[in-house]
């Protein structure tokens, strides 16, 4: 039962989540291939943060399956943090650990987690923070970062523990329009790299053009999916073309 | 005008906002009814301290002068008389009491804050009975009188106990840090579950999704942004404890209320004596938790949870 490259590195079968009585997935699935990027849109609500946190195990789910790299997510028996080394995450609030400069927040975790030399790590993390833009910033704070450095450097946080999926929850949501580009030029490199990409977005110019494949969500199940020319101009679903109406 | 003469009167203590000035940045807005916005918030005593002027030790040394001189006027033993005596003693006073009172409130916040710590992240574990248990002991000796856990203290440990074949004794002091480290401990503790609970929860799970462990996040990522959080509460403490010492005196130890008493008695009980010995210790203990009073809600204006 061991995971080879050719299935699917993130693999959802009918996922089924509430929160108390309210349904907030209804049976979504879907696959991901290695080096794949897929964006998941959809009207607030719709479920795709509550999604996208199922498959790092942030959030459990009630039915249905999840698997990365073959191994079930939601398997009581599952370390968690053996799946976690390999799922980097990035959230809309950056998070960043606000008592750290930008090269600590970095190399925090692969010091800590993985155990590495210091001298490993340290190189690594001013090569990643060069990746994103940002190694003049190495020494400061978070709090004296903009939004979208911060952004940039919670992905270089996330790169640094070398992961084989990263997952995207709207990151540029709570960014001002000229710093939202240079965290989606970040992204965009990192799908160009051959990373494996789940971003949930509102951004879409950035899902039409990175991504391979799009899901569209609405109340908890996936509306219609489709590579992304087909999917913006020949939408099929009213309830899609409705939202894209509006959007676009 | 009345700013500008305000201020120059001050000129040496810079105003603490909030406290004894505007608030800095605080604009009036219509906000939904808090009740808890309108209680005790724990800083009730340093706050008030804080607000005092700069000028009350004078008040009292007026006080203290003045106020013997009518109320005593029929006696034989004169104010002057009195004051002499305390002059005398003033310098015992202070080395062999105040001092001591000091040393009990630094071991007492020692103990008190190293037992406080682990009962507050008792309270915050996963595991669910060491979490009961430590939210009772937690709710227990915070919601005890000081002086009720003193007496405990001093009945029920023994006063001796062997070691290795040696007896040791222990002193009674040490049972006084001992009781009053109860209730510091406990009220430590809530200070650092509160703190713990006042980062995001966001933080929790950034560091989750870095494969953290919980012992991980709590020391390497939780903690180390509490203890900024943490210190002005703490301070408030230390200076309530401090004014807490000379419940001391009840169990006999030597300290500064203990020794004046005594002091007072070898001036032949004088009742004259009375205003000017206690209110020395008034002046001590005002000398030393005021400036303390003033850090903590300065620290804890400047360490404030901005929304």
């Amino acid at each position: 039962m061991a995971w080879t490259a050719e299935q699917p590195i993130v693999s959802l079968k009918n996922v089924c989540k509430s929160f108390g009585s309210l349904e907030v997935l209804k049976g979504v699935s879907f696959d991901v291939m290695k080096g794949e990027v897929i964006c998941i849109i959809g009207p607030s609500g719709s479920g795709k943060s509550t999604l996208i946190r199922c498959i790092n195990g942030l959030n459990d789910i009630q039915d249905g399956s999840i698997t990365v790299q073959g191994k079930e997510v939601h398997d009581p028996n599952l370390d968690k943090l053996e799946l976690r080394k390999k799922v980097g995450m990035v959230f809309q609030q950056y998070n960043l650990f606000p008592h750290k400069t930008a090269l600590q927040n970095v190399m925090m975790a692969p010091l800590k987690v993985l155990k590495e030399k210091k001298l490993d790590v340290e190189e690594r993390a001013y090569a990643l923070l060069k990746k994103v833009r940002l190694e003049d910033k190495a020494h400061s704070y978070p709090g004296e970062l903009s939004g979208g450095q911060q952004q940039r450097v919670a992905i270089a946080r996330s790169l640094a523990m070398n992961p084989d999926v990263m997952l995207f929850d709207e990151v540029t949501a709570a960014l001002d329009p000229e710093t939202v580009k240079e965290v989606l030029i970040t992204i965009r490199e990192l799908a160009e790299d051959g990373m494996t990409c789940i971003l949930v977005t509102h951004e879409m110019g950035f899902a039409r053009e990175v991504a391979d494949h799009i899901y569209f969500t609405d109340r908890g199940v996936i509306v219609e999916h489709g590579p992304p020319k087909s999917f913006f101009d020949n939408a099929k679903d009213k309830r899609t073309k409705e939202f894209l109406s509006q959007i676009l | 005008m009345g700013a500008v003469h305000e201020n120059s009167g001050v000129r040496c203590m810079k105003r603490i906002s909030g406290i004894n000035a505007p608030l800095k940045g605080g604009m009036s807005v219509l906000k939904p009814f808090d009740i808890h916005a309108h209680g005790p918030d724990g800083y009730v005593f340093t706050r008030w301290l804080a607000g005092l002027p700069w000028w009350t030790p004078l008040m009292i040394v007026v006080i203290i002068g003045v106020y013997p001189s009518f109320a005593y006027a029929q006696s034989s033993f004169s104010v002057s008389d009195a004051f002499g005596a305390l002059w005398r003693w003033m310098p015992f006073l202070l080395v062999s009491g105040f001092l001591f009172n000091v040393l009990i409130s630094f071991w007492t916040l020692l103990i008190g804050t190293i037992a406080g710590a682990a009962l507050g992240l008792g309270q915050i574990s996963p595991f669910g009975p060491l979490r009961v248990f430590s939210w009772f002991i937690t709710q227990l000796f915070r919601n005890s009188p000081w002086l009720v856990i003193l007496f405990i203290v001093l009945l029920a440990l023994p006063f001796e106990f062997n070691f290795l074949g040696q007896t040791i004794r222990v002193p009674d002091w040490m049972k006084g840090v001992f009781g009053l480290s109860l209730p510091v401990m406990a009220n430590i503790s809530e200070v650092v579950r509160g703190a713990v609970q006042s980062v995001p929860t966001a933080q929790w799970e950034a560091a989750e999704s870095l494969a953290f462990n919980r012992r991980q996040i709590l020391w390497q990522v939780i903690l180390p942004q509490c203890f900024k959080r943490m210190l002005p509460p703490w301070m408030n403490w230390y200076a309530i404890l401090t004014m807490a010492t000379p419940l001391c005196s009840l169990l006999g130890i030597e300290e500064i209320i203990t020794l004046s008493r005594q002091a007072m008695e070898s001036e032949d009980n004088h009742p004259e004596l009375l205003v000017p010995f206690y209110g020395f210790a008034l002046l001590l203990f005002f000398t030393y938790c005021y400036p303390i009073a003033r850090l903590t809600m300065r620290l804890e204006r400047k360490y404030a949870v901005k929304l």
